[in-house]
């Protein structure tokens, strides 16, 4: 463990919404290559806690690291460009695009050509525009949509909508891909194919992957590392099977489900 | 991509080639060319605010205004200081696209409705301003300017405008556009310069707004600032929406049909607009999308683009 | 600038500021139910001078003219409902926005057409008098009518809203539609009971305004229709206080400004300008909550 590089770190981070701590002096650390899960109970603050990672919202307190900067007020398309990219819990597709156009528009932050050599249409234009579209043709081959390129995103199936939306964040080519609950609205077979999909984009893109999930089968299953959030504080932290027998944990589980 | 582009350009020029041959046989008489002054001057309105609300989906209605910066500023050059049309019509343009950067800023952040009415105020200062200004003429406004737009600056400026935004949209930079319209957190997150491609869409909008003013105004010999009030923002929004938002072709077609329709029932000014607003009311309700909404008429002309497109749907 | 001076710009600016927050109700009453900015109000607003100015011709006295005109006002927001927004109901809201802008054309249209262009003058239905308070200070009998009724008015307002079966209605379903549907509350009913009240203060405010300046004109409702949702807007749409304090806040300060020398053509300026400076930094209005977008 020691020998590995820190990605992402977070220091004492609270969030307050008007008098409210949504997330209060929580503390992260993840190394590369891992996949960490983040658990808790409904309204723990998990998702909060990924919005102020990803800077949708600024910690109100506290510090965040991310590949040895402090991005701390950093705007979401800033930490994506150092390399965080994220799913969302309701998917966040661009519905009237094509499932092409939307691992396309990932590449926007490296295009090679600027806006006016688009509007002259200069060769680079045309050079940039071919190798977005190349790359993002590769892309989908490897998450098997490379049929359905041309359709229009918002008329995919469920499950295919969850895929297409981990592909475009993928695309962006982040050292830190952020799940929010890929497994929500999931049946058993689709959230065991989902597990073997993490591991596999894990390995294959050698990235690390934080993932807040809500199916424990799920997250023991494939997170070396869990983090489990109550009541917007860090309870615990550990392996799936320090986790699972966490006193704390099954109480906060319990105290809220029973 | 490369050879349908040139094919388009060919072929508009061919037609400007018949037209400007008809107006100098003098079988065009001067309805038809004010009509087609009147037609050019709406697309470049239509197609620019298009680039701001149908692709970038930023809710503005305030265009009048970017207009009247375009004409006032243009006129203010050739009939008050003297310079020729052209540096007039840039100054006119690079006005507009200023005043589109200094009122895209701070409304950015406001959205939907918000945004909406943010614009419309800003549209209506900018009148009041003109208003109030006795260089300008206050309320009577500018006149005796020199007419000087004529077919071939229309249809230039036309072509100029609908090459820049759709070489814009088609491009990585339109797409970002489209993906802040359609979903401006997930564009966030996926690296989108949220804030710097509404700025872009509503400077180029201005730009081509103020275009349409300086031409508007060095063809009617005047201008007064009631011309530019929030009806005339309306006016132009109706434009887009009756086409089809997000859609360059519609938005043409839907700018034709309107101006050609008004040009029609001028002989009955007072049910002109009773009609207009009928016809508004009525594409809203059957066909809220518009004419073409959603639908570039270009991929019905792209080679067996259709088919393949078929094609892939029925793949399960 | 006396201290007199500046009471009687108050008093002045109170006047016309009531009129803008009868307007605006109707405008924040409509938007906290469906969310939709009715750019027609204006012109129900010039529907209801109109009314008023042919029942006071017919003889009529102020009391009966603004009853009449606020029934023939509710109507016409029932008839814009039903026919124009309900069958938009759940389409996109720039849809019905836009539709919203093609009545507004047609209403005024209509009315350039059937009525003419020309402004008529408002006939003499109530005695124009003018009381003294102190020194320079002085109140008309005029901006005593629109005190009255802007007072009486709201105060039935605030009953029906608070107290009766359909306020609470009308509550809910500005909260939570699909709630409000599913707890048992007709909608479309309550939907047009909101049309109906906002519509009927539009209408009295044409009728107190067109005495006010006695004239109507099919075009006059569209710059205090702006006004008014402007301060709307200021007090917070969808908040019915709000409007009222919005409204009354756009007046003074409008008529400080118009009594400013030479500053009396910016008075239209002000009010877009206080829309362009509340929507930057204060967007929900003064008494406005933020929403956030959850992510």
């Amino acid at each position: 463990m020691a020998a590995q590089q820190q990605l992402l770190k977070a220091e004492k981070v609270s969030r307050v919404f008007g008098g409210l701590k949504a997330v209060s002096d929580v503390n992260l650390e993840i190394n590369d290559g891992e996949l960490v899960g983040l658990i808790g109970p409904n309204g723990a603050g998990k998702t909060t806690l990924f919005n102020l990672l990803t800077g949708v919202y600024e910690p109100s307190d506290g510090d965040i690291t991310f590949s040895g900067t402090r991005v701390n007020g950093l705007k979401p398309y800033q930490i994506t460009k150092r390399g965080a990219a994220r799913t969302f819990q309701n998917i966040r597709l661009f519905g009237e695009m094509t499932v092409l156009e939307n691992v396309m528009v990932a590449y926007n932050m490296h295009a090679q050509h600027n806006l006016f050599s688009s509007i002259l249409r200069l060769p680079t234009h045309f050079k940039g525009e071919a190798d977005m579209r190349e790359k993002a043709i590769e892309f989908l081959k490897i998450f098997n949509l490379e049929s359905k390129k041309d359709e229009i995103a918002k008329n995919l199936p469920y499950g295919e909508q969850r895929r297409l939306e981990i592909a475009r964040a993928l695309a962006a080519k982040p050292k830190l891909l952020l799940l929010d609950e890929p497994a929500a609205g999931m049946n058993p077979q689709e959230t065991t194919d989902l597990m073997n999909l993490i591991r596999w984009i894990r390995d294959e893109f050698k990235i690390t992957i934080l993932l807040i999930e809500h199916d424990m089968g799920l997250v023991m299953g494939v997170c070396e590392r869990i983090y489990v959030l109550d009541r917007g504080q860090m309870i615990a932290s550990g392996t799936p099977e320090q986790i699972r027998t966490n006193p704390k944990v099954i109480e906060a589980y319990l105290g809220q489900e029973v | 991509m490369n050879k349908r582009f040139f094919i388009g350009i060919a072929i508009s020029l061919v037609f400007y080639g018949v037209v400007q041959a008809l107006i100098s046989g003098e079988i065009l008489n001067d309805f038809y060319i004010d009509t087609l002054v009147m037609l050019g001057v709406n697309i470049i309105l239509a197609v620019s605010l298009n680039l701001i609300n149908g692709f970038t989906g930023q809710f503005s209605i305030g265009h009048a205004g970017f207009m009247s910066i375009g004409a006032y500023v243009s006129a203010i050059m050739t009939t008050n200081l003297g310079y020729s049309f052209p540096l007039g019509l840039l100054c006119g343009c690079l006005a507009a696209a200023v005043a589109g950067l200094i009122i895209g800023f701070p409304t950015l952040r406001l959205k939907g409705d918000y945004l909406a009415i943010a614009t419309l105020g800003f549209g209506e200062i900018i009148r009041i301003v003109w208003l109030n200004n006795d260089y300008v003429g206050g309320a009577a406004g500018l006149n005796g300017i020199e007419r000087v737009t004529n077919w071939s600056w229309i249809f230039f400026g036309v072509l100029v405008a609908v090459v820049v935004i759709q070489n814009i949209v088609k491009s990585t930079h339109g797409r970002a556009m489209i993906s802040v319209r359609e979903n401006e957190i997930a564009a966030e997150a996926m690296g989108i310069n949220v804030t710097k491609y509404k700025v872009i869409a509503f400077v180029v909008g201005a730009f081509f707004a103020g275009m349409a003013g300086a031409f508007s105004a060095h063809y009617f010999y005047g201008i007064a600032p009631t011309s530019y009030n929030f009806m005339k923002s309306f006016e132009i929004l109706v434009f887009v929406v009756l086409g089809g938002l997000g859609s360059t072709a519609g938005t043409i077609i839907g700018t034709i049909l309107l101006t050609l329709l008004f040009t029609y029932l001028q002989d009955i000014p007072e049910w002109r607009m009773v009609i207009y607003s009928m016809i508004l009311i009525l594409t809203m309700i059957f066909r809220p999308k518009g004419l073409l909404g959603n639908v570039d008429v270009t991929k019905f002309f792209k080679k067996g683009g259709a088919s393949k497109n078929g094609g892939t749907t029925t793949t399960p | 600038m006396t201290f007199d001076y500046i009471v009687q710009q108050l008093i002045n600016g109170i006047s016309i500021g009531s009129i803008y927050a009868l307007i605006a109700l109707g405008y924040t009453m409509v938007y906290g139910i469906i969310k939709l900015i009715n750019f027609a109000h204006g012109d129900v607003f010039f529907v209801g001078a109109y009314t008023g100015y042919f029942t006071a011709k017919a003889g009529l006295g102020l009391i009966l003219s603004l009853i009449i005109a606020m029934a023939v006002c509710a109507l016409l927001g029932v008839i814009i409902e039903r026919l124009a927004y309900r069958p938009l109901r759940n389409a996109a809201r720039i849809v019905i926005l836009i539709t919203a802008i093609g009545v507004s054309f047609l209403l005024e249209n209509l009315g350039i057409v059937t009525l003419g262009a020309q402004a008529q003058g408002f006939p003499d239905i109530v005695n124009k008098s003018t009381y003294t308070l102190w020194g320079d200070v002085t109140i008309d009998s005029i901006q005593l009518i629109v005190l009255v009724v802007t007072v009486v008015l709201m105060a039935v307002l605030q009953y029906v809203v608070h107290r009766t079966k359909i306020g609470k209605a009308m509550r809910a379903v500005s909260f939570d539609m699909e709630a409000a549907r599913l707890m048992g509350i007709n909608v479309d009913t309550t939907i047009s009971a909101t049309f109906a009240i906002g519509s009927a203060l539009a209408g009295a405010a044409g009728v107190v305004f067109a005495i006010m300046y006695p004239s109507v004109d099919p075009l006059m409702g569209v710059i205090p229709g702006l006004k008014a949702f402007v301060a709307a807007v200021l007090g917070g749409i969808g908040i019915i206080p709000g409007a009222l304090v919005g409204g009354l806040l756009l007046g003074v300060v409008e008529t400080g400004v118009q009594s400013i020398p030479g500053m009396s053509l910016w008075r239209d300026g002000v009010a877009f300008a206080i829309l362009i400076l509340i929507l930057i930094f204060k967007p929900t209005g003064l008494f406005g909550k933020n929403v956030r977008e959850k992510v």
